[in-house]
């Protein structure tokens, strides 16, 4: 995703010049090619996030359309006061972009997860808060953030990600993209774990029931025209995402439920808990822990139906 | 600009200080000392130093000033209004509810106020975005921020001080209005600041040291051509917290006392505009 990220940042730059990109003193050779190409646009901002923060939020005052890229923690935990002020109180056309987020970087400890920040991103008032699944989700949501009137928080993974779509599509903020339909149990997954969302949906098949599974890669704005059909139109709505059960796509859709009490369906939200992850491992070995894997996912969908 | 007749400001920042005592005392707003503190130095850029142009407050090119120690915005409107920024009539409902003019500097609606603060160690960082945009955009303005003593606690000031000069952004000026109080003690007591000028340059910038209240030596420092090795200038200008009223003066209770009626009228004797 980094790579896609690095990729389509190049292409935006050279068409609008107003584009600058800042790093937290990281993608080193990654951005070599925006270097190239966009002579003056690329800021390494040191181990100083922020600083980088309020001085995108200055340059955008000026009319830039600054990009502001590291790990994701220290973006978005270390410098949540710059973002609220310098960023979302002055109204900054910034786009956030956090990489490693959610268990990405499992191995390196808890200081380098990312669970918590969608939640606290998606209370500041005027932030759109967006989870691309893969690569192509990558470039919709970038293309979609660098036209958009406000800040933009737009968390990615690291490398290496299955790519679930075949092609980037246009693509608008708060839109949905419909990977199957069913009639038992809506998935909605945002985030990296659409792959496993749709596994998941092929399990439950196996069980005799079917799936709808939606890519949503915003958590903020709420679609509520979705969540509307989704709730109506099955036995149970699944939110499935690599952040906390608190605050993020799950934590907004059961505060969007608690507001539509007449809606069929029950939810269950899947996620990371409200913990931190002491065992060491990758990312891989994380989500089986935490059960963030289509076996536990659809055991989990199982039994919830089951109970109703 | 270098035309600034040093008594004539001398004069402008007495009857500042005497509408900040007014607006205190009918407001009931804190910070008076630290408004005060301040004031020559505000006077020094706003008549000395910034190319801006008040009819016109979003040119593009113009010189930005921004008030990071955002409790003296008291200090700021009183000198935006006197530059015909906004009318005077502002500063009578400073602070009251539902005024324009919020305690601190609000980021909608007051023409002249670049940059919101309130929240220590912001403001600079948000000047060195505007900076680095004027080099991007190839603009030739330059960028003035006025910090607290107090406020260089705060880290994203340094971290801000390490990252300009490595940018070699020249057209940035810091003025520390360095009182020597913070809001519970001594600044030198509570974070070891001295020797702060030597901080500063340790950090990479030009600086230089002025009496903040003397207004011939902060004009002088204000109109500095760029530094032709690249640096950013800091002047650590020193003053007295509360400046101009005897019973003020150095006091730190008056980081949120507010004056008595009794107290605004001989403030305004001693500052020479009653």
């Amino acid at each position: 995703m980094r790579n896609a990220f690095a990729k389509i940042i190049v292409e935006l730059a050279e068409k609008d010049p107003s584009v600058v990109l800042l790093s937290g003193d990281i993608g080193n050779r990654l951005f070599d090619d925006f270097k190239n190409r966009c002579p003056g646009k690329f800021y390494n901002c040191g181990v100083a996030e922020a600083n980088m923060m309020s001085m995108a939020a200055g340059m955008a005052a000026c009319g830039l359309r600054p990009v502001v890229y590291t790990i994701t923690p220290f973006l978005t935990y270390r410098c949540i006061e710059q973002i609220r002020d310098d960023v979302c109180y002055h109204q900054q056309r910034v786009v956030i972009v956090g990489t490693g987020s959610g268990l990405s970087y499992a191995s390196l400890g808890t200081t380098h997860h990312s669970c918590e920040e969608m939640g606290m991103l998606r209370l500041l008032p005027g932030m759109s808060v967006l989870a691309p699944a893969d690569s192509f989700e990558v470039e919709m949501t970038l293309r979609a953030a660098l036209s958009h009137t406000g800040p933009v928080y737009i968390r990615i993974g690291k490398k290496g990600e299955p790519s679930v779509h075949s092609q980037a599509s246009p693509w608008n903020i708060g839109e949905v993209l419909a990977m199957q339909h069913g009639t038992d149990v809506a998935i909605l997954s945002t985030g990296t774990l659409l792959q496993e969302s749709l596994e998941t949906a092929a399990m439950l098949k196996e069980a005799g029931l079917s799936s709808t599974v939606l890519s949503m890669p915003t958590v903020k704005p709420l679609n509520a025209h979705v969540l509307e059909d989704a709730f109506a139109q099955h036995r149970l709505v699944v939110t499935v995402e690599e952040h906390s059960v608190l605050g993020g796509l799950g934590g907004s859709v059961a505060e969007w439920l608690s507001d539509h009490p007449r809606s069929r369906a029950g939810l269950l939200r899947i996620g990371t808990p409200d913990a931190f992850l002491h065992r060491n491992g990758e990312q891989e070995h994380a989500r089986h822990i935490l059960g963030l894997t289509p076996g536990k996912m659809a055991e989990r969908i199982t039994s919830r139906l089951a109970s109703v | 600009m270098s035309s600034a007749d040093p008594n004539v400001l001398e004069s402008l920042s007495r009857s500042i200080r005497y509408q900040l005592v007014r607006m205190s005392h009918a407001s009931g707003a804190p910070h008076l000392g630290s408004a005060m503190s301040c004031v020559d130095i505000l006077v020094a850029a706003y008549w000395g130093c910034l190319n801006i142009d008040p009819a016109r407050p979003d040119d593009p090119n113009r010189d930005r000033f921004i008030l990071s120690k955002g409790h003296a915005g008291a200090a700021l409107y009183a000198v935006l209004a006197e530059k015909g920024f906004f009318p005077k009539t502002w500063l009578d409902d400073y602070a009251k509810t539902d005024a324009i003019l919020t305690e601190h500097p609000h980021p909608h609606g007051i023409p002249g106020v670049e940059w919101a603060t309130g929240s220590l160690g912001h403001g600079l960082s948000a000047g060195l975005g505007m900076a680095l945009a004027a080099r991007i955009q190839s603009r030739d303005y330059k960028v003035v921020v006025c910090l607290s003593d107090g406020e260089c606690n705060e880290g994203s000031v340094w971290e801000a001080a390490l990252l300009a000069p490595a940018q070699k952004l020249s057209n940035v000026i810091v003025l520390v209005d360095y009182n020597k109080w913070q809001a519970t003690g001594r600044s030198e007591e509570v974070m070891a600041l001295a020797p702060l000028e030597k901080k500063w340059a340790a950090f990479g910038w030009r600086t230089c040291e002025v009496d903040g209240h003397e207004m011939s030596a902060l004009l002088e420092a204000l109109s500095l051509p760029p530094d032709p090795e690249g640096r950013p200038t800091a002047i650590i200008a020193h003053t007295i917290k509360g400046r101009g009223v005897s019973f003020m003066e150095d006091d730190n209770n008056w980081h949120y006392r507010i004056p008595k009626a009794a107290e605004v009228e001989q403030a305004g004797r001693e500052l020479g505009v009653l």
